[in-house]
């Protein structure tokens, strides 16, 4: 609560409060791991019900997802660049940076939901088997919190814009770039464990 | 968008047209009698937009004991149900109902935020801090748990109770067999609050790690700030299971997808494995602060340090780690196989020392003590036998070959009624009497206490004592009746005769309450009980920013030390700084609100207008992430003005314990 | 905390490569190989694990600042509980169904 300035520090750690904040973030990203890996759970119990309907090398487009990976890849390099330009304190820097990785994640996504349109035209649909409800929960989780990511990173760069970089503006931007590589993390997980696995299987 | 208006309302039943208009005039009762009052500006600068801690801790207690009392009449109203065999005063659909709500409210909507409601009020004080790491994220959990508890009662007159059970196991909470929109409220009302839960874990790991004061290792924070502090990283690892099995049923139900149904390749057993994830820890999410109450009530009045301190701290630590892996105890008759059930026999066999070796060090922390029998040290004796009872049968039904014949009988049911009573229930009564000075400025009556606690402990034993044999006998749970020919009748008399007294028990607390806040003597000191830790080291009821100065812990039992060492006690005019205190905020409320009606929507299925109020929720994050209010300064004269209020008593008055 | 002035991410750089030959090789091991379905599922699990460390340590720095202890606990914490969560419901949930 206390508004002492510890300037020895990088800017998103001089203040109590902005230490909490990160602390707090890092807890709730503990929360996310077990989130997902219940739907990883859940998906590792039901990925060989098919009902009949399509399995994975029916209808996995193994080039688009590894275009997709190094998309979400390059994303989480240029957005640990924003975070190097902000310790630099480089606001211009920071903002191309952040604003290229939204590109990159917008690509991403895009291709993401270009990939499941062409699923549900093949007829996979969430309906059809609990292998593709598995399968579409998961990733449309993650999908869900990329758009999420994007909007907050376009209020983050607004903030930025509007106030520069301050102890309080360096946190938010510092976490919002945790939870950007967080959902590298993820898809690290998703590309090997649904993707490489079904075409294994 | 397909509304169905005719399923909004339930019409045709008695008893709900009763409870409709009873809700009805309440409503009209408060709305008048504020407005008469001219209170509104009053609840909403000081109640609804506060983020105080101890206000939303008395405000999650208020809500928790109305709860108390929703889910007390259900219970009332299925011991009625089986008094006598055959009985015809509610039919099956209706017990169904009764037996899923009842569940459900008690464990999530009294237990959690009644202990909730503790941990808001006490753990800032007793580490010595001013707030909760995030006093507006918790503003937050405390509306989005009322929201989902409003949600979900309001299933009772609107649209129709959820009737699945409180764990609804698929494939009946499903589409196919529970069309109605009932499960749909559990579902939904479920989230919402979850979401709640979830984010006082992370507040409350964060203000225990960050905010002790000067002084206060980890080694050194009273017992139920390290119950709380267990507890809240049981919430963060195990909630979002719960999340992700909601949202898992709300596709099933609402989109048509195929985790838990039978046909589709679905697994209807996912659900209960899913759901005993996280059921289990809730268990101990439950249990782990109702153990720190007593610690902290059992050291009190028995004037010793808790005995064993590092080893329950050891204890409850494992605690955090075993909880998440004894889920399958729950469903051993899915027939998972011998490897499975013998590994989580031994796992649940093992849960059980831990917990053991906080019972000898609560016997041994009274051993040789200065015993006071207050109200609240009575609740703490007699939980250890009663909580005894529970614990011992608990690791028979533990066995997964002994558990076959347990399995649904009576026989868990008086169980888990066993653990839970004593262990929650017995907490919050102690934590309430202990604590209430601390709230209110004023003792509860400890006469009417005596009362309150006699018929509850006796009804409580004459309710769930006779479960134990009639489950043995075959009785098996949530039956709405049961035959002549069967011979339960007696037991089951025996059972609803408890209930009654079980009730009395309940309104003399309610008594008490009423009793105390309109007579009870006004002139007590700060530290009534003559008590060890450091909330009781200033005012009663705690001043706005909570310490004037922070307190230096230099030992356990902080204030204890202080006191027998006569340091810190006092104040000087030149160590009065300005205190930075968080604003007020009408987000949180407003979220609730948001978060109720898109809620509703959803339940109704009908989407779109679901979708538009969840923009409401993405509006609400948008303000809040451009909200820069960075609170205000209380000023040294203020404070100088409230520390002179409550020190004057030079010598104390009245002291309650330790004199008499 | 004093590298901050360091001119070029030579960090950043590191991570971002590895992590691409981390998945290419991944990729290369399930796609273009005829080993055994438990060897490859151990071996890209394996890179996915080591990929997600470079992550959390190269790009997050878990390990940074005054809390450092307890965020690389509750990461650990929370890897803790997903195996738990992961392998143990599909233990639970597969034994006597079909193995």
């Amino acid at each position: 609560m206390s508004a002492n300035v510890n300037t020895s520090l990088p800017l998103e750690y001089q203040t109590e409060q902005s230490r909490m904040n990160i602390l707090g973030f890092w807890i709730f990203l503990g929360a996310e791991i077990v989130l997902f890996a219940t739907l990883f759970g859940v998906y590792g119990v039901l990925y060989e019900r098919y009902a009949g309907g399509p399995t994975h090398q029916d209808i996995i487009m193994m080039r688009e997802v590894m275009i997709q990976t190094i998309l979400l890849l390059t994303s989480s390099f240029t957005c640990g660049l924003a975070i190097f330009e902000m310790r630099r304190n480089n606001l211009k820097g920071l903002i191309t940076w952040l604003i290229i990785t939204l590109l990159l994640g917008v690509g991403f996504l895009f291709m993401e939901v270009n990939e499941f349109l062409h699923y549900i035209h093949e007829g996979a649909t969430m309906q059809t088997s609990a292998f593709l409800s598995s399968f579409f929960v998961l990733l449309g989780t993650h999908g869900l919190h990329v758009t999420v990511g994007i909007g907050w990173a376009i209020l983050i760069i607004i903030q930025l814009l509007q106030r520069g970089l301050t102890p309080v503006t360096a946190r938010k931007t510092f976490i919002i770039g945790l939870y950007w590589h967080f959902l590298d993390v993820v898809w690290i997980f998703i590309f090997t464990f649904v993707y490489l696995k079904g075409m294994v299987a | 968008m397909g509304i169905k208006w005719n399923e909004i309302l339930i019409t045709g039943d008695p008893l709900i047209l009763g409870s409709q208009i009873a809700i009805l005039l309440t409503m009209i009762g408060i709305v008048g009698g504020i407005t008469y009052l001219k209170k509104w500006k009053w609840l909403w600068t000081e109640w609804l937009t506060t983020v105080d801690h101890k206000k939303i801790g008395i405000m999650y207690i208020i809500s928790a004991v109305l709860m108390f009392f929703r889910g007390g009449m259900d219970g009332i109203l299925m011991r009625v149900q089986t008094s006598r065999p055959e009985m015809e005063f509610l039919n099956a659909q209706h017990y169904n109902e009764i037996f899923t709500t009842h569940g459900v409210i008690m464990i999530l909507f009294m237990a959690m935020p009644f202990l909730i409601g503790f941990m808001n009020l006490v753990i800032p004080l007793q580490i010595g801090a001013r707030d909760v790491a995030f006093p507006q994220l918790n503003a937050l959990s405390f509306w989005l748990f009322f929201c989902g508890a409003m949600l979900f009662n309001l299933s009772f007159v609107v649209g129709g109770s959820p009737d699945a059970g409180w764990t609804s196991y698929f494939p009946l909470a499903g589409k196919e067999f529970s069309p109605g929109i009932g499960n749909n409220y559990y579902a939904v009302a479920l989230q919402i609050s979850g979401i709640g839960t979830l984010m006082t874990g992370i507040n409350f790991i964060v203000t225990i790690l960050k905010m002790r004061t000067k002084g206060m290792t980890l080694m050194r924070m009273p017992m139920f700030s390290w119950t709380t502090f267990i507890t809240s990283i049981i919430i963060v690892a195990s909630f979002p299971i719960l999340t992700v099995a909601l949202a898992l049923m709300t596709f099933d139900r609402l989109y048509g997808t195929h985790f838990f149904t039978l046909s589709g390749g679905g697994l209807d057993m996912l659900w209960a494995n899913l759901f005993w994830l996280w059921g289990h820890p809730e268990v101990y999410i439950v249990a782990l602060p109702a153990f720190g109450i007593f610690s902290e009530v059992i050291a009190t009045f028995s004037r010793k340090t808790l005995y064993g301190y590092k080893s329950m701290v050891f204890s409850i630590v494992g605690i955090a780690i075993l909880s998440m892996v004894v889920w399958v105890h729950h469903f051993y008759t899915m027939g998972a196989g011998p490897g499975v059930n013998s590994i989580f026999s031994i796992t649940t066999m093992m849960i059980a020392v831990p917990t053991g070796v906080k019972m000898f060090n609560w016997l041994f922390t009274m051993r040789k003590g200065r015993i006071k029998m207050t109200t609240a040290m009575l609740w703490a004796l007699a939980f250890v036998p009663c909580f005894v009872i529970g614990g011992v049968t608990g690791v028979m039904l533990g066995m997964g070959a002994a558990d076959y014949q347990y399995h649904n009988t009576l026989f868990l049911v008086a169980h888990f009624h066993y653990v839970l009573i004593p262990a929650v229930v017995f907490a919050v009564f102690a934590g309430t009497y202990y604590w209430w000075p601390k709230m209110f400025g004023h003792m509860l009556n400890e006469k009417i206490g005596k009362w309150h606690f006699w018929l509850f402990v006796i009804g409580f034993n004459m309710t769930f004592m006779p479960m134990f044999f009639l489950g043995l006998d075959g009785a098996v749970r949530r039956s709405y009746t049961y035959s002549v020919e069967s011979g339960y009748a007696p037991l089951f008399f025996v059972s609803f005769i408890g209930s009654i007294i079980l009730a009395l028990g309940f309104a003399a607390f309610c008594y008490n309450i009423y009793w105390s806040v309109r007579y009870a003597d006004r002139n007590i000191p700060s530290d009534p009980w003559d008590a060890r830790t450091l909330e009781w080291a200033t005012a009663s009821p705690v001043q706005h920013y909570n310490f004037a100065k922070l307190p230096e812990v230099k030992s356990m039992d902080a204030f204890w030390y202080m006191k027998k060492n006569n340091e810190g006690l006092t104040l000087k005019k030149e160590e009065l700084e300005e205190i930075h205190m968080p604003s007020n905020s009408g987000l949180p409320f407003i979220m609730c609100v948001v978060f109720g009606i898109s809620g509703f929507f959803l339940v109704f299925e009908w989407h779109i207008a679901a979708a538009v109020a969840a923009v409401g929720i993405f509006a609400g994050l948008i303000i809040r992430s451009f909200d820069y209010n960075d609170g205000f300064h209380v000023h040294k004269e203020e404070i100088e003005q409230t520390e002179s209020a409550w020190r004057n008593g030079e010598g104390e008055v009245n002291r309650y314990v330790g004199k008499r | 905390m004093d590298k901050k002035m360091k001119r070029y991410p030579i960090g950043h750089v590191v991570g971002f490569l590895s992590s691409l030959l981390l998945t290419f090789v991944a990729a290369g091991i399930a796609l273009r190989t005829s080993l055994s379905f438990h060897t490859i599922m151990l071996l890209i699990g394996g890179l996915a694990l080591v990929q997600a460390a470079l992550q959390l340590f190269m790009f997050m720095h878990v390990n940074e600042g005054e809390d450092r202890k307890t965020q690389v606990i509750n990461i650990a914490y929370g890897l803790i509980v997903a195996v738990i969560i992961v392998a143990g419901s599909i233990w639970v949930m597969s034994f006597g169904h079909h193995h």
